[in-house]
């Protein structure tokens, strides 16, 4: 592309702008820039995600050494042991996966690749990120409140959730049904501003087509979130009045039913699998053609396919539930349109695959993790079709193969998946380069424990190990010493990746204090965030030249053009 | 200054009214979860229908005039405001709110009178949802009365008119929840 011969982006305009209002820390934290947002939702999630991973060490030490003191923690209690499962799958899903992949990303991508200089709603921006912040101090007090925190699984099922005579956690769990119903409020606010951006701030001359996948993968995942998740913030405000003021509506004594929360939430709880997905697999794309130096595959396909998964993802939920007793008619049903889900997102993967071909491959850190997201999703994705099958699901039902298959989906959107995009957009984000070789490294000390560690858990699975249970000790006719000895290797692994995350740390840490700037454009993309200073200004460009759009974002490798790549805002 | 994102309509439609349907998008399968699980107990239960014989429904009937009329002042509001007549719509606007306020006042008559009588949220299955979904909607009555009084003071000014459609737009969809409540809550015995 053409560099300006002067700095365009730094008009006075926009400084003067940026310097009204509070100062200093109060400046951070009322501003409406969407970029200050997105580090806000990066930076809690990133906390939330040690939490999260200090837990999975406490609970996994316990099951490779059971009774014996955790490090840094004491002995784990039955009830603190579940508290810690039920917590580690809440704060990874809501705490971790949504504000890091959809919030975070989606504020600081979504105005940058349109072309515009914020959202639109800034203040209700805004909003969103306080009511966040809110809701995450509310799931951090449910675990120190008196009782503990609430131990019956990430999922909630009642009687257990609703009734604090078998919960035993009276505050806990209230406390983690508003911290999470307010989470659920932030990204409605987040989400609508997500998706009224996008249909009305794209920059002159981008048309539906021009637009990123990224960011139409963000806003269909807002779209899922947003059509999914109303039926159960009506449940969730049905389990709080069970919980404080005694309602039945769970409670088959009063004419309530348990079941009706299994699919209040599973209703939300499967379309949620593809919130988080989408935009992960959105990232992919946009690495993948970066240094594929090639044209995506088949642009539209992608997103009637992603439509497609959609609009299915909301005919899948009782996969869940089949064996909560529900009638083995609607189960085949369920079972057909779960296998039906598979095609679109079998189809996606051609797509990475077919996009793959021919090009001319750079295997830089941000492209690893791109890879490796395609790969290990894969294995998460062809053990669902055990676990969509009724007949095989009624035995591997909460088994460790479940949790393995899911660990094999979750792992790569909400780790791998971050790490990509993190790693892709550093040097936008934060002005500088990452080291290449210490991310290699943390890669491959990523993911190579990351499979140690569930390739045993999918066969303690299939041979039967149930996945709530404290300690195998006391059940003689299970703890059976070759499953413990993959209990303990699963373990190991799981320190050795926790010990990687060192790396990164150090990592973001030397890159971040590094003196050398990064250029406007060191991966030679295409879109519009890589046409503004890294990293870019209040308002994104300067007000009088704000970018406009010629073509798609993924012309690489042009016949007839000397540039491998063709930036969406060169005029021809 | 306001962002330049503010400021562009590339659907061509204002940028405030995609919000508002989007809101409204979401409201819905709120709603739409809550009455669904209702209907399913409710057809599980045909003894519900002693528990909904106790409601009143000429009671039920007059408040649904009532919200229907408050919006018929909302679009009277929007229209003066599409004249550029800022008293008038703020005018139609207080209108409004009033129908909100003899609402809530029938509202809370109701209660008061079924709550003293030993039905409470508690009572059963139908009271629990009867309680929960007229709760959820006088929430959002309350709400829209609450943003609708902003709305008026400025469109009294001259001032933000355009926001007077949105808001109605939010009023006809509290009204059309109510539609849907009160023949489930009130009608089917």
């Amino acid at each position: 592309m053409v560099e300006p011969a002067v700095d365009l982006t730094h008009g006075h305009a926009h400084d003067d702008h940026a310097d009204h209002g509070p100062q200093g820390w109060l400046k951070y934290l009322w501003s409406t820039d969407h970029k200050v947002i997105a580090m806000q939702y990066m930076f809690t999630g990133m906390f939330m995600a040690l939490i999260g991973g200090f837990m999975a060490y406490v609970f996994r030490m316990q099951l490779a050494f059971p009774g014996m003191p955790v490090p840094g923690f004491g002995m784990v209690s039955p009830g603190e042991y579940n508290a810690l499962v039920t917590n580690h799958g809440t704060i990874m899903i809501f705490w971790v996966a949504m504000p890091v992949l959809l919030a975070a990303f989606g504020n600081f991508l979504i105005p940058l690749m349109i072309g515009a200089d914020d959202m639109v709603f800034p203040k209700i921006n805004r909003l969103s990120f306080q009511v966040f912040f809110v809701s995450t101090i509310v799931i951090l007090a449910s675990l120190v409140v008196e009782g503990g925190g609430f131990a019956g699984a990430w999922t909630a099922y009642p009687p257990l959730s609703a009734d604090s005579t078998y919960n035993l956690t009276p505050l806990g769990s209230t406390l983690w049904v508003i911290g999470v119903g307010l989470e659920f409020v932030a990204f409605l606010l987040g989400g609508i501003n997500f998706i009224t951006t996008l249909m009305n701030s794209r920059a002159p001359g981008m048309r539906a087509f021009d637009v990123p996948i990224v960011v139409w993968m963000i806003v269909v995942a807002s779209i899922l979130f947003m059509l999914s998740v109303g039926p159960l913030l009506a449940g969730a405000i049905m389990l709080i009045f069970d919980q404080t003021i005694g309602t039945g509506f769970y409670n088959p004594a009063t004419g309530g039913d348990p079941i009706l929360w299994q699919h209040l939430f599973w209703f939300f709880g499967h379309p949620e699998v593809y919130v988080v997905l989408l935009p992960a697999m959105g990232v992919v794309i946009e690495i993948i053609t970066t240094f594929a130096r090639k044209k995506l595959f088949a642009y539209r396909t992608v997103i009637f396919t992603i439509v497609a998964t959609g609009v299915l993802s909301f005919f899948v939920w009782a996969h869940h539930q089949f064996i909560a007793g529900i009638d083995p008619r609607m189960a085949n049903i369920f079972t057909i349109t779960t296998l039906l889900i598979s095609v679109p997102i079998a189809e996606l993967c051609f797509i990475y695959i077919a996009t793959l071909y021919g090009g001319s491959i750079t295997l830089s850190t941000p492209m690893l993790w791109g890879l490796a997201f395609v790969a290990e999703f894969l294995i998460g994705g062809v053990t669902g079709i055990f676990l969509g099958a009724a007949g095989a699901d009624i035995y591997f039902h909460d088994t460790y193969f479940v949790l393995a298959h899911f660990h094999y989906t979750f792992f790569p959107i909400a780790i791998i998946g971050t790490f990509a995009a993190f790693t892709y957009w550093f040097p936008k984000m934060f002005g500088k380069m990452m080291d290449e070789r210490l991310g290699k490294w943390h890669f491959w000390l990523t993911i190579i424990p990351f499979n140690m560690i569930f390739i045993p858990l999918f066969v303690l699975g299939m041979g039967g190990q149930h996945r709530r249970i404290y300690n195998y000790t006391h059940f003689p006719e299970l703890a059976i010493d070759i499953f413990q000895d993959m209990r303990i290797v699963a373990t190991f692994a799981l320190l050795i990746m926790l010990g990687a995350q060192f790396i990164f740390f150090y990592n973001c840490w030397k890159s971040w204090r590094s003196k050398e700037r990064a250029p406007r454009n060191p991966w030679k993309a295409n879109s519009l965030e890589w046409t503004t200073e890294s990293p870019p200004p209040h308002g994104n460009w300067h007000p009088d030249r704000m970018p406009v759009v010629y073509r798609g974002p993924y012309e690489y490798n042009v016949p007839g053009r000397e540039d491998d790549y063709w930036p969406q805002n060169e005029p021809k | 200054m306001r962002p330049i994102a503010t400021t562009r309509a590339a659907t061509g439609t204002a940028t405030g009214k995609l919000a508002v349907w989007w809101v409204l998008a979401s409201e819905v399968v709120i709603f739409g979860g809550l009455l669904a699980s209702y209907v399913m107990f409710r057809l599980g239960h045909p003894e519900w229908a002693d528990a909904a014989a106790v409601t009143n429904t000429w009671i039920g009937a007059f408040n649904t005039w009532v919200l229907l009329t408050s919006s018929l002042t909302a679009v009277l509001a929007h229209q003066a405001a599409e004249r550029g007549d800022g008293k008038k719509a703020a005018m139609y606007l207080y209108c409004t709110i009033f129908g909100a306020l003899v609402f809530l006042g029938v509202k809370t008559y109701e209660w008061w009178y079924e709550i003293s009588h030993g039905y409470t949220i508690t009572s059963n299955g139908f009271w629990a949802f009867y309680y929960t979904a007229a709760g959820l909607h006088a929430f959002h009555v309350i709400a829209g009365a609450v943003i609708m009084a902003f709305v008026a003071r400025d469109a009294a000014k001259g001032r933000e008119l355009h926001r007077v459609e949105l808001i109605g737009i939010y009023w006809h969809f509290v009204d059309i929840v109510w539609i849907f409540l009160f023949p489930l809550l009130y009608i089917a015995k």
